[in-house]
C-alpha cells in the first residue's frame, strides 16, 4: 500500500544535482569573495586510526562555516586541524594540505605558533585564565608573547568587538572568573581577536551557555563576520541554521556534503545529510 | 538507514499530516465529480448537498494548518520535512480554492436547473473529465512523491485551456445565433471558467510536488532566484 | 514502610559507625597534643625562644641556637630541594608520560621509601667524610633529599590540576609552549606548589634522624654552614635521652614549640591551598 509508507521514504533528496541549483551556486560563487582558507586532501588521525579522511573544502573571506555531524564525526578533529592543535596530541597526524591566503600553513618548515595567530580559537567552555584579570585576559595573548607594554586601546577595542565592553568597563581589574559563563566566553572571543587573527575557530562557543548567552555570541558571530572568516562547530543544527553562511556535514570521518546552509537545510543533496538534519539518524 | 525519524512521534505527526492532505484532496475531487453531475444531470439536490459539504473541505483546511503550525513550532522540521511542510501549506490553499470552485460549479447547476435544458453539451463534460484527471494524477504524484507525474500534470494544462478555449468561442457563438439563450450560455461559460480555475490550482499543487521531491522552484522559470541566494 | 523504617535505622547505625571511626582517628592525635601541652607547656617562656641551653643544675636556658639551626639548615635544604623537586614535578606533569617520565618517576618512588636514617648516612659519606667535619651544610643535604620526593610528586599533582583548556587556551593564542608551561601553567599552580613547599618544609623541620650524624648538634650559636649546628629535634633527642629530670621538662617544652613550628607551617599551607581552590574554579 503507498499510502502505508511512511513520506521520509517517498521524499528523497535529489542525489543528482538538480541543474537549476547549480547553475545558481555557479553564480554565486563567482560573486563570493576569493576564499580564505582553503583544505585540500586534508586526512588526520591518531596513530593508527583515522578520524579525518580526504576533506576538501573552501571558506570565502568574512563569512561562516558551520560544521555539523554526529558526535565522533570528526569535526573537532578537523577545527583543531585548522589551527594545528590536533598535532599536540600523542601520536596525533594530519596530513594534506591547509591554505590560508594561498600560504600552506600543515608544511612541515611552518610553526605552528605561527600559525594560532593568524587562527584564533575560542573553546567549548569558557576558559578564562583564572588567575589574571578581565583586562589582563584581553591582553594575555599580547602579554604572554612578551609583548610589553600597556595594552589599554587594544583591550578597549577588543572587549568593544566581543559586545563585553559596557558590561565590564567598570572592573577591568576584577578577576575573570567573576563574570557569568556567557560573559566569559566573550570574554575569551574578546582574548581571542587580541592578537588580530584573519581566521576565528570556534568549537561549540555556546554549549554551556544559556539561550540568552546563546543569543548574544551568534548576535556577536553576525557582527565579527564584518572583519573575520569564522569556521564554528555545532552540534546544534539550528545554531548552525541561524549562524552560518555555509554548512558543512561530517559523517564517520568523511565530509559527506558542504554547501550554503539554506540549501542543505532544505535541500541537501546527499541522502545522509538528509537523514541528518531531519533526525534520521540512530 | 534513513527509513524514519529517531523520534517516531515527529514521523506519526508528519504520517498524519499527509493522511489528512489526501484525504482533503480525495474530498475536493469528490466535490468536483458531483458539481459536475450537478449541471450535466440538471440534478439541484445533489448541488445543494455539494454547497453543503464544502464545510468539511473549509474544516479540514483549518485541521491541516493548525498542524503545519504545530510541526513548524515544535520540531524545526529541515529539508524534505520542511519542503513537505512548505509544501502542505501552499497545496491546502489550492484545495480549499478547488473546493470553493466546486461550489461555484454548483451554483451553476442550481441556476441551469432553472431553466430549460440547453442543447447537450459534451464538451463540458469532457472539460470536467480531465481536470478530474489531473487533480487525480496531482495527488497521485504527491502520494508518490513523483516529480515526473507532477510534471506531466504541470504539461497537461495546455491541453485543458485549449478545450476551454473551444467552449468560450462555442459559447459566445450560440450567443451571437440566439440571444435568448445568452443568460445559460453565461452559466454554462462560468462553469468552464471554474473547471479551467480548477485546473490551474492542480498546477500549483504539482509544481509544489515537484519542489518537495526536488528541492527546485520551478515555478516562473524567469522571475525568481534560486534555492541558495539570500 | 517497613522497609523505609529499616533503611532509616541502617542509615542510623552506619552514621554512628563512621562518628566513631572519626573520634577512633582523632583519639590519639588529641591525646598525643594533651601529652605534649601538659608537659611542655609550663616549661614555656619567651626567653626559652631565645636563650642558649644551660648546663645541668644551671635554672633556666632555651632552645633559641636549635630553634636558628632548625631554621638555618630548613632553609638550605629548601634552596636545595624546591628547584630540584618542582622542576621534577613539572617535567613529570607536563612530560612524563615517556619513558624519561617513568624512570624519573620510579626514582621518586623509590627515594621516598628509604629510610631517612639511610639518608642521613648518605650525606655523612658525601659531605662530612670528605669534610672531616660535621656541618650545618650536611644536614641540609640530607633533609634536601628527603624533601625532593614527596615535593615532585606533589607538584606533579598540583600542575596536573591545572585544567588543559588553559593550556590550550594559551597555546592558541599562539604563545609557544615553554612559555605556555611557564607563565600559565605554572602561574596557575603556584598556590598549589607553595602549598606543597610549605609541607615538605615542615616534614623535614621534623626529622632527626638524618641529622644524627650530619649536622650533630652545637650548644652555641652558629650561622656558618661548615661547622656542626643544633636542631630542634636532635635537642629534643639529646634531653630526651639523658638522665635529667629537668632536661625531660626541657624535652617537653621543645617537642611543643616543635610542634607549634610544623602546624603554624601545616596551617598556611592550608590556608595556601584554599586560595588555589579558588582560583582554580
Amino acid at each position: 500500500m503507498e499510502t502505508a509508507r511512511p513520506m521520509s521514504m517517498l521524499v528523497r533528496p535529489p542525489e543528482a544535482a538538480a541543474p537549476a541549483a547549480v547553475a545558481g551556486e555557479a553564480v554565486r560563487s563567482t560573486l563570493a569573495p576569493a576564499p580564505k582558507l582553503v583544505v585540500e586532501h586534508l586526512a588526520a588521525g591518531f596513530g593508527r586510526a583515522t578520524v579525518l579522511r580526504d576533506v576538501d573544502l573552501a571558506v570565502p573571506e568574512r563569512s561562516i562555516l558551520a560544521v555539523i555531524g554526529p558526535s565522533g564525526c570528526g569535526k573537532s578533529t578537523f577545527l583543531r586541524c585548522l589551527n594545528r592543535m590536533h598535532e599536540l596530541v600523542p601520536g596525533a597526524w594530519a596530513r594534506g594540505k591547509l591554505l590560508l591566503d594561498g600560504d600552506d600553513l600543515n608544511a612541515g618548515d611552518v610553526d605552528p605558533v605561527l600559525l594560532r595567530r593568524r587562527v584564533g580559537m575560542v573553546f567549548q567552555r569558557p576558559n578564562p585564565f583564572p588567575t589574571m584579570s578581565i583586562r589582563d585576559n584581553v591582553a594575555a595573548g599580547l602579554r604572554l608573547n612578551g609583548i610589553a607594554g600597556n595594552h589599554g586601546e587594544i583591550v578597549e577595542r577588543c572587549l568593544r568587538q566581543a559586545a563585553l565592553w559596557d558590561e565590564v568597563k567598570d572592573r577591568l581589574g576584577a578577576s575573570a572568573l567573576s563574570l557569568s559563563g556567557g560573559q566569559q566566553q566573550r570574554l575569551c572571543i574578546a582574548r581571542a581577536l587580541a592578537v588580530e587573527p584573519e581566521v576565528l575557530l570556534m568549537d561549540e562557543p555556546a554549549s554551556a551557555l544559556d539561550p540568552i548567552a546563546t543569543a548574544k555570541v551568534e548576535d556577536l558571530l553576525h557582527e565579527l563576520k564584518a572583519r573575520y572568516t569564522i569556521v564554528i562547530v555545532t552540534h546544534n543544527m539550528q545554531q548552525a541554521a541561524r549562524v552560518s553562511d555555509q554548512t558543512a556535514f561530517f559523517y564517520m570521518g568523511d565530509l559527506i556534503e558542504v554547501g550554503p546552509t539554506d540549501r542543505i537545510f532544505t535541500a541537501p543533496r546527499k541522502q545522509r545529510t538528509e537523514d541528518y538534519v531531519t533526525g534520521k539518524f540512530g | 538507514m534513513g527509513m524514519t525519524h529517531t523520534d517516531r512521534v515527529y514521523d506519526k505527526e508528519l504520517q498524519d499530516l499527509r493522511d489528512q492532505l489526501l484525504a482533503m484532496g480525495g474530498r475536493v475531487e469528490a466535490q468536483l465529480a458531483a458539481s459536475v453531475r450537478a449541471v450535466v444531470e440538471r440534478d439541484p439536490a445533489l448541488a445543494e448537498q455539494v454547497k453543503r459539504a464544502d464545510a468539511e473541505v473549509n474544516r479540514l483546511e483549518v485541521q491541516i494548518d493548525d498542524a503545519c503550525r504545530r510541526i513548524l513550532a515544535l520540531r524545526q522540521p529541515a529539508a524534505s520535512d520542511l519542503r513537505f511542510i512548505a509544501t502542505a501549506l501552499k497545496i491546502v490553499v489550492d484545495l480549499e480554492r478547488m473546493g470553493d470552485l466546486a461550489v461555484n460549479i454548483a451554483d451553476r447547476a442550481i441556476d441551469l436547473a432553472q431553466a430549460p435544458q440547453l442543447r447537450p453539451f459534451h464538451d463540458l463534460e469532457a472539460l470536467a473529465d480531465l481536470t478530474q484527471a489531473q487533480l487525480r494524477k496531482a495527488l497521485d504524484a504527491f502520494v508518490r512523491a513523483d516529480a515526473a507525474k507532477a510534471e506531466e500534470v504541470i504539461a497537461g494544462d495546455d491541453l485543458l485551456d485549449a478545450l476551454y478555449l473551444k467552449i468560450f468561442n462555442e459559447l459566445l457563438a450560440w450567443m451571437m445565433e440566439d440571444s435568448r439563450v445568452i443568460r445559460r450560455a453565461t452559466s454554462m461559460m462560468f462553469a468552464a471558467k471554474h473547471l479551467e480555475r480548477f485546473g490551474d490550482h492542480c498546477i500549483n499543487l504539482a509544481e509544489m510536488v515537484v519542489y518537495m521531491v526536488r528541492g527546485t522552484d520551478v515555478r516562473h522559470p524567469h522571475s525568481r532566484g534560486t534555492p541558495g541566494t539570500t | 514502610m517497613r522497609s523505609f523504617r529499616l533503611r532509616k535505622a541502617r542509615n542510623l547505625a552506619w552514621t554512628a559507625i563512621c562518628g566513631l571511626a572519626v573520634v577512633a582517628a582523632l583519639l590519639p592525635l588529641l591525646s598525643l597534643l594533651w601529652l605534649v601541652v601538659s608537659k611542655g607547656g609550663a616549661g614555656l617562656s619567651p626567653r626559652f625562644f631565645v636563650d642558649l641551653p644551660a648546663p645541668i643544675g644551671e635554672p633556666g636556658g632555651g632552645v633559641g641556637n636549635a630553634i636558628a639551626g632548625t631554621l638555618l639548615m630548613v632553609g638550605m635544604a629548601s634552596l636545595l630541594a624546591v628547584p630540584v623537586g618542582v622542576g621534577a614535578g613539572v617535567f613529570l606533569a607536563e612530560k612524563g608520560d615517556g619513558k624519561v617520565g617513568s624512570v624519573v618517576r620510579f626514582t621518586t618512588e623509590v627515594l621516598s621509601g628509604v629510610p631517612s636514617i639511610v639518608v642521613g648516612i648518605v650525606a655523612y659519606g658525601l659531605v662530612v667524610v670528605p669534610m672531616k667535619r660535621f656541618s650545618a651544610l650536611a644536614g641540609a643535604l640530607s633533609l634536601a633529599l628527603l624533601m625532593v620526593p614527596p615535593l615532585a610528586r606533589a607538584a606533579e599533582e598540583f600542575v596536573r590540576l591545572v585544567p588543559s583548556t588553559l593550556r590550550e587556551a594559551s597555546l592558541a593564542l599562539g604563545v609557544a609552549q615553554w612559555r605556555t608551561s611557564l607563565r600559565v601553567v605554572l602561574r596557575t599552580a603556584l598556590p598549589g606548589l607553595l602549598t606543597a613547599v610549605l609541607l615538605a618544609v615542615a616534614r623535614a623541620a621534623g626529622e632527626t634522624a638524618p641529622l644524627l650524624f650530619t649536622a650533630l648538634n652545637n650548644q652555641y650559636w652558629n650561622a656558618r654552614p661548615d661547622q656542626p649546628t643544633a636542631s630542634l629535634t636532635v635537642q629534643i633527642f639529646n634531653y630526651a635521652i639523658s638522665p635529667y629530670e629537668d632536661w625531660h621538662r626541657k624535652a617537653w617544652t621543645a617537642a611543643l614549640v616543635l610542634l607549634l613550628l610544623v602546624g603554624a607551617l601545616n596551617l598556611f599551607a592550608r590556608v595556601l591551598a584554599r586560595g588555589r581552590l579558588r582560583g582554580a574554579r
